[in-house]
């Protein structure tokens, strides 16, 4: 019989643990990552004078929007203005669940090996939206309800791809369960990046325009829409939308690890040590991309996703289902 | 213990947030009051060990269904609107249609044999609705999909007509 009592407390700790820990990790370290190698494309410096070469640049951006006063406008939905960054913040936090980060022994590092591993994710990825859409309703301002909408138009879109990429893994692995993902995959040539490259291309590609960065950054086009969304919103509650953001960018690219790129798995170091390179380097890619790239047009991201990402992706699990069949 | 305190407060959120759908003023919290209810179905699921159609319950429903709604009440002129009806001069009639309709379903619920099965649920449920699904529900599964064909290709020919 379960222990409940034992289970919820287990619950509370892992979650305060994890959200402590990625709140800092993930966003804080994304954006110092995020503007160093911004700055080292585009021949700058980047954040340089707080700390030793600006690492401490981020630490002092969170205090001084700490102490920054929270503003409501008065003709915003307050209730919903104020829950919308809660929900971005804690959907983008709660995909880490299914995450396994490495093995201690026996054990493997995963807050819940869930069985249903992937659709977990892939739901809480949705549920970001919701807190996109409200905030950019709520904020009763036209620029806002305008990132709003290109928000949730690009999200539907590119849910379908991420889903038939995930359906692909799934198919391959033979279990929807992140763990067991992992196990199915072996060394450097077993990883299923090879196996499941077009799947492999189709998820970076979606999981792009689903954490809403440049090409895919219409929902916050700085030019046209000021900030979009969170244009009203004010010291802490805009810090919890791009902390919610880079959560999920990094949820995403530890997703692609985990599906794609083997995992912990790797020879020498230790498994961890080999998560985090790899979820790094997929990182690294997002970055990389997010600096080079022009952003899209609306009608030619819609296109992408429904002429190209989608039939390709039906394509290609027929074709996955073909080999496994036969 | 811990699974009758789950029940009622699953089923509390689920219930406090209907209401608001069906009694806000202001259609986009109606709209947003489907959020809390149908992860509140979704924790009921977890708790009949059902989690795989937990998982496409927050995925369709919480996820895409109201994204939808959401996205059609913003794109339709006056749908921002905060004063919004939901009651009309019908209320002693509507109340009279669902009180029997209520009444009628408790009287199914307490009359019929509810199986208490004792056996164990496979660990992993989703390849289990997966081979259902293409052997003994295929009719279902494919006049399903068929619907939902001609859905969408209706929704194009309308689409089109505009034009």
């Amino acid at each position: 019989m379960v222990n409940w009592p034992l289970e919820i407390l287990k619950a509370f700790a892992l979650a305060a643990l994890m959200f402590t820990f990625l709140a800092i990790v993930a966003a804080m370290f994304g954006v110092l990552l995020e503007r160093k190698i911004g700055g080292w494309i585009q021949s700058r410096l980047g954040p340089k004078h707080i700390g030793p070469q600006g690492l401490l640049q981020t630490l002092a951006d969170t205090i001084k929007l700490l102490q920054k006063e929270h503003i409501t406008p008065r003709a915003v939905d307050a209730a919903i203005f104020n829950t919308a960054p809660l929900i971005v913040a804690v959907a983008g936090l709660m995909s880490w669940i299914v995450i396994p980060f490495g093995t201690l022994g026996q054990r493997v590092l995963v807050v819940r090996d869930l069985n249903i591993g992937l659709v977990f994710f892939a739901g809480m990825a949705s549920m970001t939206v919701i807190g996109i859409l409200a905030g950019g309703w709520s904020s009763n301002n036209k620029y806002s309800l305008l990132g709003g909408l290109r928000s949730a138009s690009q999200m539907v879109s590119y849910e379908l791809p991420l889903g038939l990429a995930l359906v692909a893994v799934a198919m391959e692995a033979g279990t929807l369960s992140t763990v067991g993902i992992v196990q199915a995959q072996g060394g450097w040539l077993g990883s299923l990046a090879f196996r499941q490259f077009p799947a492999f291309v189709i998820f970076l590609v979606a999981a792009t325009a689903e954490v809403n960065r440049l090409p895919f950054d219409l929902p916050e086009a700085e030019s046209e829409l000021v900030a979009g969304y969170f244009s009203e919103y004010t010291g802490m509650r805009f810090a919890l939308f791009q902390l919610g953001e880079y959560a999920e960018m990094f949820a995403m690219a530890a997703m692609a690890t985990t599906l794609f790129l083997g995992g912990w798995k790797g020879p020498f170091l230790p498994p961890l040590v080999w998560f985090l390179i790899k979820m790094y380097a997929v990182v690294f890619l997002f970055m990389w991309v997010r600096w080079t790239y022009p952003r899209y047009r609306l009608d030619q991201l819609l296109n992408l996703s429904w002429k190209v990402l989608l039939p390709a992706g039906l394509i290609w699990i027929l074709i996955t289902g073909y080999r496994i069949t036969f | 213990m811990g699974q009758l305190a789950a029940f009622i407060i699953l089923s509390a959120i689920t219930l406090v947030a209907t209401v608001v759908v069906v009694g806000s003023g202001n259609i986009v919290r109606s709209a947003l009051s489907l959020v809390p209810a149908f992860l509140g179905i979704t924790g009921i699921y977890i708790l009949l060990q059902a989690e795989f159609v937990a998982g496409i319950q927050v995925l369709i429903y919480a996820g895409a269904i109201t994204v939808l709604i959401l996205f059609v009440i913003m794109l339709t002129e006056h749908g921002t609107g905060v004063r919004f009806r939901q009651v009309n001069e019908q209320v002693p009639l509507g109340m009279i249609a669902a009180g029997a309709l209520g009444a009628f379903l408790i009287a199914t619920f307490l009359t019929t044999p509810w199986p208490m099965a004792t056996g164990s649920l496979p660990p992993y449920t989703a390849s289990q609705i997966g081979t259902t699904f293409m052997t003994n529900m295929i009719l279902v599964f494919e006049v399903t999909s068929l619907v939902l064909l001609v859905a969408l290709i209706g929704a194009i020919v309308i689409a089109r007509r505009e034009r």
